[in-house]
């Protein structure tokens, strides 16, 4: 009962945000309960992720050569570049949150601004990226091409070309590999259809971060947000937050499978 | 003293008319209502295609059908009864109109990501049914691969893209869900004086949150690779098409317990009411359900014995899955104890959950043979297998959502239906049930493989019984809708506890407030306390 | 009302451990560590989701339940790697992969 009491009392005395829903009693009550429900759904997409990761794993365990080789072909500076606006991008949505939760409205709206620049970067860095992967006909398909033709003698370091000689492997101090060129050719494929789907799918997840955070931004510029309630602020900065992290994960998975031969 | 009773002036159904008070509506119990209309529908067209199955059946040529059009059957069947009836049936109906009038709530605690949900799962149908009418589908509902990525000409992606829309509805009911029974409780309303029908539902909205997500990446992964050309499960480029397997049944196995669950609180409900009893070992019961939750997601391989996965992995999955009888027994024994020296009624409800207690006992023993290495060899993909989920899916859970459906019914509309007609349809169902499937326990042990048009002539009786059995079924399924319409306008006003029921919901006005309660309430006792149900009950009336 | 304001300098300390930490993961990657060069890059890569789930998405000063929620997220995480691997791992001892048999 005295619980009751309580609870009867707190909801007398908070004079009503207008914010507040209804059927929630107070503003911590439904700022709680959202937070927790975003946590629920970030939940979702670690599983969600889970999936790649597991088939991920699986064929790195059967194919590793095949995955050392290909992963060796990506662009070790975009990729840390990458690594590198998105973790930025992280520290100016924390600050958006933060001017937020002090009611600092065209601070937020900065922040937010300059997050979603950092996000335009990252995909458009990813453009690029993808670009050379369809030029050298890394895309996975009927096109798929591993070891190109072409490519040496346009004086491109082609590892895929020297490893399907053990000669010159060896001579440039390349381990033996466990695949020929034909196992190469197929297996590869999976790396990169496994790459394609993750970078599609996280890029994917960017596009809609971006999505959402145009219409915070609008929202703060309005001045919706003050220090009682700033929860989508908040919210969008999880879903930031969490794509992050899925970036910090592939990042080592995908790009640096094996550099020390 | 029935006449006296009236339905109440003020009640969520005519608290607004027209088209766009239901369509715009955030009232959990209108969305519940759009949700049994639409599952109805779903469970009709899936009952068609059955119908088509069970003709084909009854005699061994294949004469009905055409061996494609067959499979474009089955798999409609299970696809619409899958994902688009059982998975929604109890939590999207029953569990949205009831878990906040129980928890003493006014609304679940994000009402418009559940009409959200709603609008979700109708884009996934219309998908799904769209592409089955145009072409179908002939994968069966499990969408294997290599078949579904390189083999099949048919709607593949469209299909499977109607099943991944519709996952994220359910994501979003089992989110909604989590966070009301965390964070909506009314003062008093402890965990354990959660109804068990509240506890079910956590479990199952854990495995609809953790589940869901990986048929959803299992579906986006088939779609690159049927779609685009990518590689991932193809065996000719040195994919495996078991990882597939072991993808999709990480969720489709959890999956059966998402549709099990809320029965297995249903019943705990309907057992306690109508033996006027505390529910014997409340906790255990509650936390059985969390245990079959967990466990649910460890024993996924045993669907994979005989497709290719090491022995050693075998024997682990195999040993793990005997580990879902624990938790399923305890609710068994203690629904059975709870029972003992009761005041048992036999209304409709009671009489489902009788029926669900026997047959879900011989659905889940027989689960028991199927995870048995040796055993599993025999009976794989016969109909030994076929029969053992229906008696889980069909014998479980849709007893249990029409027992919840018939126990709930003077709740949500106000009126109570026809005892008589709906103990006779109760009793069809169960006779046209073990009529269908019982058959079919006997014609896959003998070695009758799942998936065929026709079969040898010496298995023609026990399909013919199978056959029959499916026409008293489909009677018993539809008397209901008959006698619940008629109910709507002419059945007797029920007033606000019929049954002397002892949850929360039952303590607020039939049908209820749009906001459930008057005032909002405060819980003072114990669960399932019946003497303090009849003092409240001259208060109502 | 408002949540927990942490200070600029906290932001700013974690932006620049994720930024050496990255460094670190390039740096070990190029590092001959055998079999280990796999666990090193997770380690890092874990440690630095930890900083981010920490301090930037303030699970630090959130419930318990929003704590639990997060470790539940993880538990069936592994679960699903672990039972691959069961699978996986022991497919070893009997002849696979098929391609290269």
């Amino acid at each position: 009962m005295s619980n009751a009491v309580a609870h009867a009392d707190e909801h007398a005395h908070a004079a009503h945000h207008p914010a507040l829903q209804h059927h929630f009693d107070t503003m911590a009550q439904q700022k709680e309960a959202a937070v927790v429900g975003m946590w629920v759904f970030l939940l979702t997409e670690i599983l969600f992720f889970g999936g790649l990761f597991a088939a991920y794993m699986v064929y790195r365990i059967w194919y590793f050569d095949a995955f050392a080789e290909a992963s060796r072909s990506l662009s070790l500076f975009w990729g840390g570049l990458n690594t590198a606006v998105l973790i930025g991008s992280s520290l100016t949505m924390a600050m958006a949150v933060r001017c937020a939760q002090t009611n600092k409205r065209t601070a937020t709206v900065n922040w937010l601004v300059l997050t979603m620049v950092l996000g335009t970067v990252f995909l458009g860095v990813k453009v690029i990226e993808y670009a050379d992967k369809f030029e050298h006909h890394h895309v996975p398909g009927y096109n798929f091409q591993w070891a190109a033709h072409e490519a040496p003698a346009a004086g491109e370091h082609a590892p895929a070309a020297l490893a399907a000689s053990e000669g010159a492997a060896a001579a440039e101090g390349h381990r033996e590999l466990s695949l020929n060129a034909d196992q190469l050719q197929l297996t590869t494929q999976i790396y990169f259809s496994l790459y394609f789907t993750m970078t599609g799918l996280h890029a994917l997840h960017m596009i809609i971060g971006i999505g959402i955070m145009l219409v915070i931004t609008w929202m703060a510029y309005k001045g919706r947000f003050d220090e009682e309630y700033y929860t989508p602020v908040e919210m969008a900065g999880l879903y930031w937050h969490f794509v992050d992290i899925v970036w910090i994960f592939l990042f080592p998975l995908l790009y640096l499978v094996e550099r020390h031969v | 003293m029935l006449d006296k009773l009236k339905i109440p002036e003020r009640h969520y159904l005519n608290n607004g008319h027209g088209l766009a008070s239901w369509l715009l509506t955030k009232d959990h119990k209108r969305i519940a209502i759009m949700y049994l209309i639409s599952i109805s529908v779903m469970f009709f067209l899936g009952g068609l295609f059955a119908v088509g199955i069970r003709l084909e059946l009854a005699t061994p040529a294949g004469d009905f059908v055409s061996a494609d059009a067959y499979n474009k059957f089955f798999t409609a069947h299970g696809v619409i009864m899958v994902f688009f009836f059982l998975i929604p049936s109890i939590p999207a109906v029953l569990g949205n109109f009831l878990i906040p009038p129980m928890i003493g709530a006014k609304d679940l605690a994000f009402p418009r990501i559940n009409l959200l949900s709603l609008y979700i799962y109708w884009i996934g149908g219309i998908f799904t049914l769209y592409a089955m009418l145009s072409g179908g589908v002939d994968t069966g509902w499990t969408f294997y691969t290599p078949y579904s990525a390189t083999g099949s000409n048919s709607n593949v992606v469209p299909v499977a893209l109607g099943v991944f829309i519709a996952g994220f509805s359910s994501i979003l009911t089992g989110l909604n869900f989590i966070v009301t029974i965390h964070r909506m409780r009314a003062p008093g309303m402890t965990w354990f004086r959660l109804p068990l029908f509240v506890w079910a539902h956590y479990a199952t909205s854990l495995v609809q949150v953790l589940g869901t997500p990986v048929i959803a990446i299992t579906i986006v992964m088939l779609g690159v690779e049927r779609g685009l050309g990518f590689g991932i499960f193809d065996p000719a480029r040195g994919g495996d098409p078991v990882l597939f397997q072991h993808l999709f049944w990480f969720y489709s196995h959890p999956a059966v317990y998402i549709m099990i669950l809320p029965a297995l609180g249903v019943q705990s409900e309907l057992i306690s009411t109508f033996s006027r009893k505390t529910i014997f070992g409340y906790s255990f019961v509650a936390f059985s359900s969390l245990a079959i939750a967990v466990f649910g997601f460890i024993v996924w391989a045993h669907h994979m014995f005989v497709a290719g996965i090491s022995t050693y992995a075998a024997m682990v999955f195999s040993f793990l899955s005997f580990s879902v009888a624990i938790p399923s027994a305890v609710k068994v024994f203690n629904w059975t104890a709870t029972l003992y020296k009761g005041a048992i009624s036999f209304e409709t409800p009671m009489l489902y959950a009788y029926g669900f207690m026997g047959l879900f006992a011989i659905g889940g023993l027989t689960g028991l043979f199927l995870a048995t290495l040796g055993m599993d060899i025999h009976l794989h993909d016969t109909y030994f297998v076929v029969a053992h989920f229906h008696y889980i899916m069909v014998g479980g859970a849709i007893m249990g959502y029409m027992g919840g459906l018939h126990f709930w019914w003077p709740k949500i509309t106000g009126r109570m239906y026809s005892e008589f007609f709906s103990r006779i349809a109760a009793i069809l169902v169960f006779v046209g049930f073990n009529l269908t499937f019982l058959p079919q326990f006997v014609v896959g042990y003998l070695g009758m493989p799942r998936r065929y048009h026709s079969y040898p002539d010496e298995m023609q009786v026990l399909n013919v019984m199978s056959s029959a059995g499916a026409s008293v079924l489909g009677l018993g399924y539809f008397l209901p809708v008959l006698y619940l319409l008629w109910s709507l306008k002419n059945g007797e006003v029920a007033g606000a506890n019929p049954w002397g029921a002892s949850g929360l919901e039952w303590q607020t006005q039939s049908p209820p407030l749009t906001e459930n309660f008057i005032e909002a309430p405060v819980v003072d006792h114990e669960p399932y306390e019946y003497e303090h149900v009849v003092a409240k009950e001259k208060h109502l009336v | 009302m408002s949540g927990h304001v942490s200070p600029i300098s906290l932001y700013l300390t974690i932006f620049m451990a994720l930024m050496v930490l990255t460094g670190v993961t390039v740096f070990a990657a190029f590092v001959d560590l055998g079999q280990f060069n796999f666990l090193v890059a997770m380690i890092i890569a874990g440690f630095k989701a930890s900083l981010v789930i920490w301090y930037f998405m303030h699970v630090k000063y959130q419930s318990k339940l929003t704590k639990l929620t997060v470790a539940t997220g993880l538990f069936f995480l592994v679960i699903l790697l672990g039972l691959f691997l069961v699978d996986y791992g022991s497919k070893a001892l009997t002849g696979m992969p098929p391609l290269l048999n």
